[in-house]
């Protein structure tokens, strides 16, 4: 073969995969790239959305970690669901998940009972629970006071609105509840066994078998969990928003994070600066804000070694 | 060892204490995990059985602290069709879904093929940008996006500017489908080129028809993803109600009825039920996808 076939061999493979990667790029460069760069922009920009952007140094980043109000009680609410809200979830799903392959009697429908919930789309499910704890006239607050334990404010009481959102995301636990199963049929029985020989008992069992074996699906719902919990946007702001009987046609009068800014998250501040105050470069600083911590724990999902998700063949 | 967790068989033959003991002991297992079984099957399901039940009380009735309806007013779903713009947002929440899933199934097959089987350097680091682009808020990019939608193309009080860029392939669906095709052996693809097709014609005739779960699968998220997706809606089609979606559509019924729970519980059961039934029927591309990803099901 000579030498020049050979190159426009490799100029044709070249071109066929940039070929078959088009759209991707494409759309990675008009809607990431170009969005990126122009957010950086904004971010040192004075712009209402009406008179042309005004340069305006830092002035956008000290008015979001100074003066705003709303930047600190958010990124605290947004840890408060990371650190809490993800342990509980993780717990509970593998509670869930370890009761799932012990059951020997009608193991289908349970799992199917205990999976559905996951499905129910953020807002409605929101709605349910709006409902089911409604402080007046929900059920689960008849049902505490028929038994005599004192009935919680739930999502109108700025101690119990992030518990009550916890509360949510436990009864969607079926995504967990799924890869834990898998993960706990995968332990090789042989070591169970060995255990069991040995005189282990149920905790040491769990402690020395069960854990090291399921210890990188821990470590995956972990950091999916603490990912999607920093993104956590649609329920809390539906639940406050409710909550706080926001009457329709009012389109963006809406007091954020009802009660005392107690369901507010990171994400929802794009949306209150951004379109709530018309203030595009303060918005902007806190999008760049959430892209970095996004980033960082993506960025421990894919490390080359250790890495959750596999790049490799 | 025999399994712990057989039923117990009712005793016949007077047995050895220490048999008796272990039986008891296995008995009690038994119950003790059947009953915890009940106990998270009752947490589980009670939240749509109140939903339900109250979507069928009457206007007064769901006001009260009653847990089952009086009357079954069944007339509430229709009350609740009747509502002006309900039609509408089903309709437009079909569009987005339907023209979506074909959008991100026409641009991420090729992508994912490319990253499934064409060996070209900076394939580890394109398929790490796929996978954090997965990972990236809405919200991080959103300013620029809307004013270039709302101010330059004057597209806002539409659904266009979510259902656009999945014409450029959707990174999770890229994800999914990378995946699924990594299972394909390369046998078949070299097979193909030996009989003399082009990437092209290996693509649509030997591996597309093989790839039909992973599609299925990627079509069902996507019609997932218009019935939940409510921050998209919010920014770009709140100022026209004749653009809203059913997830949108929810949450302003609920501003617009304001004390009828009872209303606004058989509209939150109208925006679940066709998930769970798209479910059922579609389980089997479901579960594939949620085990070839592993991310977000």
């Amino acid at each position: 073969m000579s030498a020049l076939t050979l190159r426009t061999k490799r100029r044709r493979s070249a071109l066929r995969t940039l070929a078959f990667l088009s759209p991707w790029l494409i759309g990675f460069a008009v809607f990431f790239a170009y969005p990126m760069i122009s957010t950086v922009y904004f971010s040192f920009m004075h712009y209402d959305g009406f008179k042309p952007p005004t340069w305006s140094g830092t002035k956008n980043w000290t008015y979001v970690f100074e003066s705003y109000p709303f930047f600190w009680p958010a990124l605290r609410n947004t840890l408060w669901l990371v650190v809490i809200m993800v342990t509980l979830r993780v717990l509970f799903g593998l509670g869930i998940g370890m009761l799932i392959t012990k059951i020997k009697t009608g193991t289908g429908v349970f799992r199917t009972l205990f999976y559905l919930p996951y499905l129910a789309p953020p807002v409605a499910a929101t709605m349910a629970f709006a409902f089911l704890l409604n402080p007046g006239t929900g059920p689960v607050n008849s049902i505490l006071e028929k038994i005599g334990i004192p009935a919680p404010g739930w999502f109108n009481d700025p101690n119990w609105s992030k518990p009550a959102l916890t509360l949510m995301f436990l009864w969607g636990v079926g995504d967990l509840m799924v890869i834990f199963m898998a993960a706990l049929l995968d332990v090789p029985k042989e070591q169970y066994e060995a255990a069991e020989l040995d005189g282990a008992s149920a905790w040491q069992r769990f402690r020395f078998v069960t854990l090291p074996n399921i210890s990188p699906i821990i470590m995956f719902a972990v950091v999916t969990g603490v990912i999607a919990a920093m993104q956590c946007y649609t329920q809390p702001l539906v639940a406050g928003k409710v909550a706080s009987g926001v009457i329709q046609g009012a389109g963006t009068m809406f007091e954020p994070g009802y009660p005392e800014h107690s369901t507010l998250t990171l994400p929802q501040l794009v949306y209150n600066l951004g379109f709530q105050r018309f203030d595009y470069g303060s918005a902007c600083v806190v999008a760049l804000v959430l892209f970095a911590l996004s980033m960082a724990f993506t960025a421990l999902l894919m490390r080359r070694r250790g890495g959750l998700i596999q790049a490799g063949d | 060892m025999t399994q712990v967790l057989d039923r117990p068989v009712e005793v016949r033959s007077p047995a050895s204490p220490a048999e008796r003991t272990a039986r008891r002991k296995a008995l009690l297992e038994w119950i003790a995990i059947h009953s915890l079984g009940v106990a998270a099957a009752l947490f589980f399901t009670l939240p749509f059985v109140f939903v339900f039940l109250t979507s069928l009380m009457s206007d007064s009735q769901a006001l009260s602290r009653d847990l089952i309806p009086h009357t079954w007013e069944w007339a509430n779903y229709r009350k609740v069709f009747d509502t002006p713009g309900f039609l509408t947002w089903w309709k437009n929440t079909l569009i987005y879904a339907g023209l979506g899933t074909v959008l991100t199934v026409l641009s991420s097959v090729p992508v994912a093929y490319a990253l499934a089987k064409f060996r070209f350097r900076g394939r580890n680091l394109t398929l790490m940008l796929v996978i954090s682009m997965m990972m990236l808020p809405p919200q991080v990019v959103v300013i620029p996006m809307y004013l270039f939608w709302a101010k330059q193309l004057d597209l806002s009080g539409t659904l266009w500017p979510i259902i656009v860029p999945l014409a450029f392939g959707d990174a999770f669906s890229i994800f999914l489908l990378r995946q699924f095709l990594m299972t394909i052996p390369n046998e078949y693809v070299d097979a193909a080129k030996v009989d003399g097709c082009g990437d092209l014609r290996t693509l649509l005739k030997i591996i597309l028809p093989m790839a039909k779960p992973g599609i299925a699968a990627v079509a069902l998220f996507q019609f997932f993803n218009a019935w939940n997706d409510y921050f998209g809606p919010q920014i770009y089609a709140s100022e026209n109600p004749g653009a809203w979606t059913l997830s949108y559509g929810l949450e302003s019924f609920k501003g617009a009825h304001h004390t009828d729970w009872n209303l606004t519980m058989a509209a939150t059961v109208l925006v679940m039920a066709p998930v769970i039934l798209v479910f059922f029927f579609a389980q089997k591309a479901f579960v594939e996808g949620v085990t070839l990803t592993g991310v977000k099901g």
